[in-house]
């Protein structure tokens, strides 16, 4: 293959497709996300980035490339998706919820103990003290999500992806659950969130995917969120086609090649 | 009033034999259906049980009415179900539910035309209805071991399997265990499915298995209250199911499983988490 990977990078993407039924929602994405980075991924509705989160984390198979993950096992990434597939009838506890983070130190069998204490910092950092014994369904939508990231805390892991954290979530809250992942940032940790708004994209996050698809643009922050850009992406990313031809653009390319402007992806137009 | 409950056991032998059988079957099946109820997997072990009936049905062509050789048809075809519709629903665009419906109408049909094929429509009865009044030793160590290993293997899994049910995007993120658990767990409803239908019959295998896990939920909040409570649950339909079929001339697989019906519906209405009574009177809201 092409690129080795160098040191300093968490997640390598090469030729990268992803989709449902042969349909590409991610389109030869090529790229590095660098160790330590803090990535916001936006783009319109249906451009592709949650599905680009469960293909880093091997939810669903890429049709085509590759992720590499240099050095990293992909149960070593925190994943924290969209819509959590969590029964919340299930009679659990918060303290009990949380506490799964630990699965990878504690597995099946091992006591929880000696871990206590961690599961109640984890608790106090989201602001969840004194829920301990409270069933998950009692939590409004706002608690759970600072309960799961108390999870992803005691997950301690070097890549978190992180899927509309913040979606339906009040000011207060995302301010300090935004908080959280600055101290991830500073502790060198890899993140990667997809966002919708743009204000707190270009306040928190340092660098930006633009994505439709296909990378429309990837890099420093203030240089991805062009009006030009932003408008190129809503164009890039219309629905997808029953007809559409097989893409016959080589497998792995170079980032920026010329090529997708001129070949047919079905454009409806 | 105590002769009226002990006496049936005191005097006769069979009498012991089914409660030793239900007691097996009580501290097993009971805790596996909470996990089952809780997962809302209720009616998926109601088509288990059917799909179980060919296997015992081969099983019975083959060496008559006899216990191991049905047993292990049962827990060959329920695993057989389990494991295909499983392995379908994860690799092509099914569902569980609806694979599983498909296999289990299959092996349903099969059963009956394989029964019906030598078998007379007493034999099918028994097949059916099950023969808690007459177990051997084979049947209640069967019973027994069955049981056994259910509570150890419950107790082995607990930790990914309650993750399995709570978070089962989570548990694939973090280890293997996922896959292996939910098979195992499947594994373990065929097993107690199987017993069950040695005394109570196939359709009604699952009446002591679901009926106090349901009954339970007004009972108790969370797991650790809920399994005792089923497993108590279980055990008073068992006494007072063979109490009534005894006295009052009566089949016992319905009865015990009539039993279990009476106290989901005691639950229901008396049950201090939920139960209709308590909803009707509630008290006056708290302060925060």
């Amino acid at each position: 293959m092409s690129a080795v990977p160098s040191p300093g990078s968490a997640l390598v993407f090469r030729g990268l497709t992803l989709g449902y039924a042969r349909h590409p929602a991610v389109h030869h994405l090529d790229g590095t996300i660098p160790t330590g980075s803090l990535t916001a991924v936006v783009g319109p509705n249906g451009a592709g980035k949650s599905t680009l989160l469960k293909g880093i984390m091997g939810e669903i198979r890429p049709l085509e490339g590759e992720v590499a993950r240099p050095g990293l096992s992909r149960r070593g990434i925190a994943y924290l998706p969209q819509a959590a597939e969590i029964d919340r009838a299930f009679p659990i506890a918060v303290f009990d919820l949380v506490a799964m983070g630990l699965w990878r130190r504690v597995g099946p069998w091992r006591s929880l103990k000696a871990h206590r204490s961690a599961v109640e910092a984890a608790l106090a950092a989201v602001g969840l003290t004194g829920f301990e014994r409270r069933p998950i369904g009692t939590l409004s939508g706002g608690q759970l999500r600072r309960a799961l990231f108390a999870r992803v805390l005691l997950q301690d892991a070097r890549v978190i992806l992180l899927d509309e954290p913040f979606a339906a979530i009040d000011a207060r809250t995302t301010d300090e659950l935004l908080a959280l992942v600055h101290g991830w940032h500073d502790e060198g940790r890899t993140v990667v969130a997809v966002l919708h708004d743009l204000d707190q994209v270009a306040r928190h996050f340092p660098s930006t995917l633009l994505l439709a698809r296909e990378a429309v643009a990837w890099g420093a922050t203030g240089e991805v969120l062009t009006t030009d850009n932003l408008r190129r992406a809503r164009r890039l990313c219309e629905a997808w086609d029953d007809e559409a031809p097989v893409c016959r653009a080589p497998a792995a390319t170079p980032p920026g090649h010329g090529s997708h402007d001129n070949h047919s992806h079905g454009h409806a137009a | 009033m105590i002769d009226f409950l002990t006496a049936p056991f005191v005097e006769f032998a069979f009498m012991r034999r089914a409660l030793a059988g239900c007691v097996a079957l009580s501290v097993g099946a009971a805790p596996v259906g909470v996990f089952l109820t809780l997962r809302r997997m209720s009616l998926m072990s109601e088509a288990m049980s059917h799909a179980i009936l060919p296997g015992a049905a081969i099983g019975f062509l083959w060496a008559g009415l006899s216990l191991p050789a049905m047993t292990l048809g049962g827990l060959v075809a329920g695993l057989a179900v389990a494991m295909l519709s499983g392995l379908i629903a994860r690799s092509t665009v099914l569902r569980e539910d609806a694979s599983l419906a498909a296999f289990y109408l299959i092996s349903l049909a099969a059963g009956v035309l394989l029964i019906s094929a030598r078998g007379s429509s007493i034999d099918l009865l028994h097949i059916l209805f099950g023969t808690v009044l007459a177990l051997d030793d084979d049947a209640l160590l069967l019973l027994g071991g069955i049981s056994t290993v259910t509570l150890a293997a419950l107790a082995v899994a607990y930790r990914p399997l309650v993750m399995e049910c709570v978070d089962p995007l989570f548990l694939r993120s973090v280890g293997r265990a996922s896959g292996p658990v939910h098979y195992a767990f499947l594994a373990l409803v065929v097993l107690n499915l199987v017993g069950g239908f040695a005394a109570l019959g196939t359709l009604l295998a699952v009446g002591l298995m679901l009926l106090p896990a349901i009954s339970a939920r007004f009972w108790a909040l969370d797991l650790t209250g809920l399994m005792p409570a089923a497993v108590v649950l279980a055990l008073l339909a068992s006494v007072a199911g063979l109490l009534v079929s005894y006295y009052a001339s009566l089949p016992t697989g319905p009865a015990i499983v009539l039993s279990a019906g009476m106290l989901y519906v005691v639950s229901m209405l008396l049950g201090p988490r939920g139960g209709l009574v308590w909803r009707l009177m509630p008290g006056r809201h708290l302060e925060a």
